[in-house]
């Protein structure tokens, strides 16, 4: 704008602009930390305070049941955990069910953005079906889930030509966990799906149509030229999924109340406090946990280099 | 020839997709009303097949007699209502600031807060346990509508901003040019232009709260602030393999209606507050 108003030749005026837009600058700057500083406050506060209370609860051999007992251990809460099998056990089940729900929920949702992409009719009925698994309480999902798979009155070994009428779910691991994984599936496509659709749109036509021209393939212009350009969208779905998944602990809740050991690290962290009256135990799971949080989402942001606020043109 | 081929190949499998997105989608739903409509004598006999034998529509006077179910709703629409409306009054300033003003630590902020809104919420059951009953918060409102912030509010600010950058905020200054006052260019000009993204912001932020399960069943023990999905896990009794079905599938519809509502009114905004909170779309 300064360059427009005035004369190049007057060096004066042209500093007295650059001092003032510095002033404003200076202004922007300062109003614009003081109105992210109420929410910014509060979000540290709610989190990082009890977060903080965690870590100094994690130190001390502290059951509920014998409050004065309460005794400090250093890091012995921490070496029991870490040396038990359960931990570990639970560990494996919540990164099986992340990864393998995770996986699908790309290839499902990557179909449900297609057609959504494509199909030019009935576009609300797409978007009320797809926003319903989103919108509905997850223990609600989960209901429905078991109920489906339930041995008296469930539907699925009725409809299932490979499975008896007898087959019961929740009797063996590896079935419950599907059943488990499915329920999650169904709940969280939805978003994953929206997520991709957004990438799907920024995907220049145009290239598309050059490549059809140069004579690639389907396959081709799916692997070369869509998935490279919606790279930043996939990422940020994966990411945002992986960390939401690493939590699960509705539908395991609801579906097996961990039986069949398929219990997760949050299900464990949960029994531990509540059930067992742990704080010391259960606050270790709890830093232990809310690390290992951290290490993914920091494994995932430097491994596929994906920047959630990059992706969004904010860089 | 061949073009033509590919394309019919196309449209069959989109019409797959077509009729495949509903199905996956609506499946389990459907299956949830038809069971609200079997007998409680049905289900404890077993009944496998989709449709109810006998139809009955007495599960739903049923439930809605239920204090404790009433109660629950009552709750969790309170609870989420609060949590709402506290997290969209912190997060507007701030996701105004982020939209339209450069700072040092907006990074910072914009990174923070999906990092803090993927924070796994059980860690902080163990500490709130123990600080809600030294404090007399345990089992009350506030109890759960503190935690819930911890998700909501970084929710909030990252939708929000998504929102607020397409807004033409040149509108304001355009309107001062024509004379209108500061106040009548933001009144007449911007509230009405923010305020679409501000209401889907909160229907998001609310599906969000209300769904909140492992703070809800941890930190209350009565009905008093038990919110819906707390208290249908304790409908099911002490055999957690053999709950009564009809029942809690009745409860589940009922919380599932305005879910379809909400969904069938604001579709197209919801999609947008979520793609565009995510992906620069």
């Amino acid at each position: 704008m300064s360059a427009v108003t005035a004369p190049q030749t007057d060096k004066a005026a042209e500093e007295k602009a650059r001092a003032a837009s510095s002033d404003r600058a200076v202004a922007e700057n300062r109003l614009g930390q003081k109105l992210v500083a109420p929410a910014v406050i509060l979000m540290l506060l709610v989190t990082a305070w009890p977060m903080i209370r965690a870590l100094y609860l994690s130190l001390f051999r502290y059951r509920l049941t014998t409050p004065d007992d309460r005794e400090f251990v250093g890091l012995g809460n921490y070496v029991t955990v870490l040396t038990d099998s359960l931990f570990w056990q639970d560990t494996l089940n919540t990164v099986i069910i992340m990864v393998v729900t995770v996986a699908i929920e790309l290839v499902i949702g990557f179909g449900f953005a297609m057609v959504m992409h494509k199909i030019m009719i009935a576009r609300g009925l797409m978007r009320t079906s797809i926003l319903i698994p989103y919108g509905i309480i997850t223990v609600v999902s989960a209901f429905a889930r078991q109920f489906a798979f339930s041995l008296n009155n469930g539907f699925v070994n009725a409809w299932l030509p490979f499975v008896g009428d007898d087959y019961n779910w929740f009797g063996g691991h590896w079935s419950a966990m599907f059943a488990i994984m499915i329920a999650e599936i169904w709940k969280t496509t939805p978003f994953m799906a929206l997520l991709l659709l957004a990438g799907l749109s920024q995907v220049s036509e145009d290239m598309l149509e050059a490549a059809e021209v140069d004579g690639a393939t389907r396959t081709q212009r799916l692997f070369k030229v869509i998935l490279p350009n919606m790279k930043a969208a996939i990422m940020v779905a994966v990411l945002f999924r992986a960390l939401d998944a690493f939590r699960i602990f509705d539908n395991i809740f609801v579906m097996t109340r961990g039986a069949q050991e398929t219990e997760s690290s949050s299900f464990l962290t949960y029994r531990q406090v509540i059930e067992q009256m742990q704080l010391g135990m259960g606050s270790a799971l709890s830093v232990l946990l809310f690390l290992t949080v951290l290490l993914l989402a920091f494994a995932i942001v430097k491994l596929f280099k994906v920047d959630p606020a990059q992706a969004r043109g904010e860089g | 020839m061949r073009a033509d081929g590919r394309q019919g190949k196309d449209r069959s499998r989109h019409w797959i997709g077509f009729i495949a997105i509903p199905v996956w989608c609506l499946l389990p739903v459907a299956w949830i009303v038809s069971l609200s409509f079997k007998s409680l004598e049905e289900t404890a006999a077993g009944s496998p097949q989709f449709l109810p034998k006998d139809f009955t529509t007495s599960n739903y006077g049923e439930i809605l007699k239920n204090d404790d179910f009433t109660r629950a709703l009552i709750n969790s629409f309170g609870i989420a209502m609060i949590a709402t409306v506290l997290s969209v009054v912190f997060a507007t300033p701030a996701a105004y600031a982020i939209a339209r003003l450069e700072f040092k630590g907006k990074r910072l902020v914009l990174s923070m807060a999906p990092a803090i809104a993927m924070f796994p919420v059980v860690s902080l059951v163990g500490p709130l346990f123990d600080m809600w009953r030294t404090f007399g918060l345990f089992n009350t409102w506030p109890g759960l509508i503190i935690p819930y912030m911890t998700f909501t509010l970084p929710l909030a600010i990252w939708t929000l901003s998504a929102f607020f950058r397409e807004i033409p905020w040149e509108m304001e200054q355009a309107a001062q040019v024509d004379g209108a006052t500061s106040w009548q260019a933001f009144h007449k000009v911007i509230v009405p232009l923010a305020a679409p993204g501000v209401f889907t912001a909160a229907i998001l932020t609310f599906f969000f709260a209300r769904n909140e399960f492992v703070l809800t069943i941890s930190l209350t023990s009565t009905t008093s602030s038990r919110t819906v999905p707390a208290q249908m896990s304790f409908f099911v009794g002490p055999d957690p393999f053999n709950p009564p079905y009809a029942q809690l599938a009745t409860a589940s519809v009922i919380v599932t209606i305005p879910v379809i509502i909400i969904v069938l009114l604001f579709q197209r905004k919801i999609v947008a507050g979520l793609t565009s909170g995510a992906v620069k779309g």
